[in-house]
């Protein structure tokens, strides 16, 4: 909320500079957000008069005016269309400075001399857009000083107002505030009842109680709404950031920003029968002020007429009723719509107004007929009228309850920290418009109509903090009993396989957790995905089903930027619709592309390959210590190169995958290089064992090698899993040391050489053992893959 | 014996003048080995007379042992020359760069997160994940915000659809574990959080780190305590920090928490948009509504609620000056950290 500290002032002038204000009432709560002047500095404007308008002789649009700034009378040329005799506007004197370091000297317009400027709003800086000179009020003295006459050494504090505080949406509240933490007394402006002149009534029935407890109405017959509201009144809701519209509605809305007290304005004229406050019936539309149709939902609180609706109670009133300028009589609204059933219906529309933003919060249910009778005295005073008496209807079992809250002081010691002096407590209390009465242990405290937030005890100790000073609260620090946690042993750490891979050139991406649908497609065209109802952009809609999509944008976004090499990997949930139900699935990815080693002397430029991210990929499977229940099996996936992929499984479960982007997905990506992709469920890296150590041997070990010729169809892992099975028991480790094909192999076939390594816990093996393991090896070789044994 | 003589002054020059160790070998072997002169010449001493052939045989033993002598010598001398000149010819440029793969890093929200974990668990709090999509009733519900609440405008919420959102704040995950386990409890929640706004300061998906402390003595005093400790080990640094009233509906009283501002030391500049102090976390005590909904006694116990922003902390801390690079991973950014 904007307010102008003049305003404030007029309520509760504390011996602050504006500074510390704002810092006192940010302190409080209420946080400041900026504080502007009112108005672009200038100098040299005065109040002055129009004696006289002569067409210029030679140009349609100038008028040569003789003006009084009281003492003597100068030529100004001018080009406004509401130039006219007797009209008081802000001349700017020869000399004067104006906002955009516009000096203002004597000239010579179309060959008539003007000595000085007669000026519009926005000139001086009080207005975006202005259509004339500003005019000024019949009874403004000549010669004074503008920026003193209008106030304009004025500034504009903008707070934040918290949600539950809605009782400081207004210039009152905001005073009762500064009033309490300056243990000042706040002037309150009397309201006094304005005289009723008629006996005119417009009847009211209010059908939805429950949704509007209290409505209080007003004929005012005869007025003049082409009587302009007076400057003081539109330079106050102009620093509070509302433009002036007419009278009636400047009146309405300045008991929003004084009181807080929404306020409606109809045209009598244009009602029909009586007010009727009720839900919309079915097929109901409007037209609001701003010109929108909208279809009314049942569920929506109108104010309507006995032909139909007339406003959206609370949010904003519609087109047909309001007041024009022809208007002569007007029913005057003021009303307190429930917060409950008022809540998220301006939204629901796409609305959102001062009114709604109020009454959603809660507007003080007791300040109908006094803001009614204020309004008034204002409206009569401006264009006059003659005033009918008020007519409130009320349902006073749905006004809001409110129950005495019980303050206990061994509480605010508890959750405060300190003992806080009754004295105090009170004085706080007090203040903030509560009835406290003391008892045994604490307080019992009747809560004010304006505050709807203050409920139980926890909201008193809120305000007892907040207005003695959260900064002067004490600071202790927490006791607890010290209890060694569990930290079971099997468990890998998230944290320690992120520095691993960080060791092995990684760097950790961190990825948005939508994608583009179309990528994720790319990758993943069998599963749907979870679709946001409301996303930032197309490219952000659904939720990533696997890391891979963003990793590989993050991969794009380096190589456009000329990175050669580019190693990456992400943890974090993907999330998988399924008929079980969603799953939010822990998940390591990785990528890489470019060279295997950054540039350098001492290592050949090659480019990484599918084995360095398995290497990588295995690496982390060995810090599990249970690297033998996992395995890599050929399959086919989306967007991976048909022969370069494999999945990967843990005890026959499928845990993850590996493999190089297809290269025409890459192409299309805009990717030179090859890219290699893993993933996989987070949950099995994490799962490891307790080490249990078994007896080194103290005999040697026997080493053999063998070379064997095999199809090049057969799978080294299948392969080498069969003679780990033929080996034996004395076999210790093997080792594929060399893959090779070309010369001297028959085409279709490729040479496989293992070391096999042999040793016993208990005795040195014989010649004879080792051979007959071999052989058994050579002979399952020979069966099963048809395989020769080379030289 | 003039021989004798001779024949050692040959082989004294012969083995100084010696080059390698090959040289020296075969001097060995003419002089002292079986067919050498010097063997030869004690093999002599059988024709010679019982009466000189202890003292011949002396002399030449002398000669035979000065020679042993001077090749032992000279074959150290030689070794050490060798040894030296093997030692020069395999001299490499130490300054070479090393070999092998290069070292990656951690994501700064990462780095940041674990500074945060790292600070709490040593004072006993335990980190705790939980989902990101989530329902309503975790998200708000539970946490005193009920549907229409104008609170909920604060949290530009992504919907999935009416009942399942992109958690807002990490705090589900502190209704989840007070539906699952007893006081007291000490938890961080670590986490992606997600709303629907996107400019120079906000991001869709930020990371989060709630706190969560509920014991029977728990006070706002000690929630200032913990809170102006932590600030001071995570910047390294003194620093002046305040409490401002604020509102959120699962704590009473809330708080937002300022850090004078470092870049300006609290004169006031742009970063702090003139005011000397940058606002960091948001804390407060735990709502009893919020105790209820999950059933926690709240005369028995009381307890306080922080979170803090990552990017926020980890942007002021390394100095980073637009949030959006944080999600963009170029390795630029990424391998400062």
């Amino acid at each position: 909320m904007k307010f102008s500290e003049q305003w404030l002032r007029e309520w509760v002038s504390p011996a602050l500079s504006t500074e510390e204000l704002a810092h006192q009432i940010t302190m409080a709560g209420l946080e400041v957000d900026a504080i502007d002047p009112v108005a672009e500095m200038f100098s040299g404007v005065v109040v002055a008069q129009i004696l006289s308008v002569e067409q210029h002789p030679t140009a349609d649009k100038l008028r040569i005016c003789q003006v009084s700034s009281g003492n003597d009378t100068v030529q100004v040329v001018c080009g406004a269309a509401n130039a006219r005799v007797g009209l008081k506007v802000p001349f700017a004197q020869v000399g004067a400075e104006l906002p955009g370091n516009l000096r203002i000297a004597r000239a010579k317009l179309r060959g008539v001399e003007s000595h000085g400027m007669l000026c519009a709003e926005q000139e001086l800086g009080l207005s975006e857009v202005s259509d004339g000179l500003m005019e000024l009020a019949p009874d403004a003295p000549l010669g004074a000083d503008l920026r003193s006459y209008l106030g304009l050494n004025d500034r504009v504090i903008e707070i934040s107002v918290t949600p539950n505080r809605a009782d400081c949406l207004g210039i009152a509240g905001i005073a009762r505030e500064v009033g309490l933490l300056n243990k000042l007394a706040v002037n309150t402006p009397a309201i006094a009842s304005a005289p009723v002149t008629t006996t005119t009534i417009f009847s009211v029935g209010v059908p939805a109680g429950e949704c509007c407890p209290r409505y209080v109405g007003r004929v005012i017959e005869g007025v003049d709404v082409s009587r302009p509201s007076p400057v003081w009144l539109q330079e106050r809701l102009r620093r509070c950031g509302l433009r002036s519209i007419d009278a009636v509605v400047d009146v309405t809305n300045f008991l929003l920003l004084e009181l807080g007290q929404p306020m409606h304005a109809f045209d009598l004229g244009k009602l029909r029968g009586g007010i009727e406050v009720r839900l919309a019936a079915p097929g109901e539309s409007i037209e609001l002020l701003d010109g929108q149709n909208i279809a009314l939902r049942p569920d929506t609180l109108v104010i309507a007429d006995h032909e139909g609706p007339l406003a959206i109670a609370g949010i904003m009133g519609g087109k047909q009723s309001a007041v024009t300028a022809s208007t002569r009589d007007i029913f005057l609204e003021a009303a307190f719509f429930a917060p409950n059933p008022l809540a998220g219906k301006a939204r629901s529309y796409g609305l959102h107004t001062d009114s709604s933003h109020r009454f959603e919060r809660g507007v003080d249910f007791r300040l109908q007929v006094e803001a009614m009778e204020r309004a008034t005295q204002m409206l009569v005073d401006i264009v006059g009228g003659e005033v009918g008496p008020i007519h409130e209807v009320v349902s006073n079992e749905h006004l809001p309850v409110r129950s005495d809250v019980t303050l206990r002081a061994a509480r605010i010691e508890k959750v405060l920290g300190f003992a806080m002096a009754a004295s105090e407590v009170e004085r706080i209390l007090f203040g903030l418009g509560l009835v406290v009465t003391a008892t045994k242990d604490g307080w019992i405290c009747s809560v004010p109509s304006w505050r709807f937030d203050i409920a139980i005890e926890a909201d008193l100790l809120e305000e007892l903090a907040r207005v003695y000073g959260y900064n002067r609260l004490p600071v202790t620090r927490i006791r607890a009993d010290l209890v060694i946690p569990a930290r079971p042993e099997a468990e890998l750490s998230l944290r320690y396989l992120r520095r691993h891979l960080s060791a092995r050139g990684y760097r950790e991406a961190i990825t948005y957790s939508f994608v583009n649908p179309e990528l994720q497609k790319v990758f993943d065209p069998e599963q749907a995905p979870v679709t946001l109802r409301n996303p930032m952009s197309t490219d952000m809609s659904v939720m990533r089903t696997s890391l891979l999509p963003g990793l590989v944008s993050a991969v794009l976004h380096n190589t456009n930027r000329q990175q050669p090499r580019v190693r990456l990997f992400e943890t974090g949930l993907r999330f998988v619709p399924g008929s079980s139900g969603l799953r939010q699935v822990s998940t390591l990815a990785m990528v890489c592309t470019g060279q295997r080693y950054a540039e350098s002397w001492s290592v050949l430029a090659d480019g990484t390959d599918f084995f360095d991210l398995k290497g990588d990929l295995e690496s982390l499977l060995v810090l599990t210590r249970q690297s033998a229940d996992f395995a890599f099996e050929v399959c086919s996936r989306p967007a991976f190169h048909p022969g370069q992929s494999a999945r990967l499984t843990r005890k026959g479960q499928m845990v993850g995958y590996i493999g190089t982007l297809h290269p025409t997905v890459g192409g299309d990506l805009g990717l030179d290089s090859p890219l290699y992709l893993c993933e996989i469920d987070l949950a099995v890296l994490l799962e490891g064992t307790i080490p249990a150590c078994k007896d080194l041997s103290r005999f040697p070990e026997v080493r053999r090698d063998i070379a064997v010729v095999v199809d090049k169809s057969v799978l080294a892992a299948k392969l080498m899993e069969d003679v780990r099975g033929a080996a034996g028991t004395y076999l210790t480790d093997l080792r594929l040391f060399d893959v090779y094909t070309g010369k001297g192999i028959d085409p279709k076939r490729k040479s496989l050489a293992l070391g096999l390594t042999f040793r016993d816990q208990s005795r040195t093996l014989s010649d004879q053992d080792v051979n007959l393991a071999v052989g058994q090896v050579i002979d399952l070789l020979e069966k099963n893959y048809n395989a020769e044994l080379r030289n | 014996m003039e021989n004798l003589e001779a024949l050692a002054n040959e082989a004294r020059v012969a083995i100084a003048a010696a080059e390698d160790s090959a040289t020296l070998e075969r001097l060995r072997v003419d002089y002292l080995g079986k067919k050498g002169h010097i063997t030869s010449l004690l093999k002599g001493l059988a024709d010679l007379s019982a009466e000189v052939r202890p003292s011949v045989g002396a002399l030449i033993n002398t000669v035979k042992q000065e020679l042993q002598d001077l090749m032992g010598v000279r074959k150290i001398a030689l070794d050490a020359t060798s040894v030296s000149r093997k030692l020069e010819q395999e001299t490499i440029d130490v300054t070479l760069p090393g070999r092998g793969q290069s070292t990656g890093g951690m994501h700064p929200v990462t780095r940041t997160i674990e500074r945060m974990e790292d600070f709490f668990s040593a004072i006993g709090f335990e980190v705790i994940e939980g989902p990101e999509i989530e329902d309503d009733y975790h998200n708000f519900e539970a946490l005193n915000i009920p549907a229409h609440h104008p609170a909920r405008a604060m949290h530009d919420t992504f919907y999935v659809d009416d009942h399942t959102v992109l958690r807002t704040h990490t705090s589900p995950v502190q209704v989840r574990v007070m539906e699952s386990q007893k006081p007291p409890l000490r938890i961080i929640c670590p986490g992606r959080v997600y709303r629907c706004d996107s400019d120079l300061t906000h991001s869709p998906m930020f990371h989060q780190v709630e706190g969560l402390l509920i014991d029977e003595h728990s006070s706002f005093a000690d929630l200032k305590g913990l809170i102006e400790d932590f600030l001071h080990a995570f910047f390294e640094r003194e620093l002046a920090v305040r409490f401002r009233p604020s509102y959120f509906p699962f704590t009473e009283p809330s708080a937002e928490v300022d850090i004078q501002c470092g870049n300006c030391a609290g004169q006031g500049c742009r970063v702090c948009s003139q005011t000397g102090w940058i606002e960091v976390m948001g804390c407060g005590m735990v709502h009893p509504k919020v105790f209820e909904f999950s059933g926690i006694d709240t005369e028995k116990f009381s307890g306080f609620a922080f979170g803090m922003g990552v990017e926020r902390l980890a942007m002021l801390r390394y100095g980073v000056n637009d949030l959006r690079l944080f999600f963009d991973n170029d390795l630029r950014f990424l391998e400062q950290f």
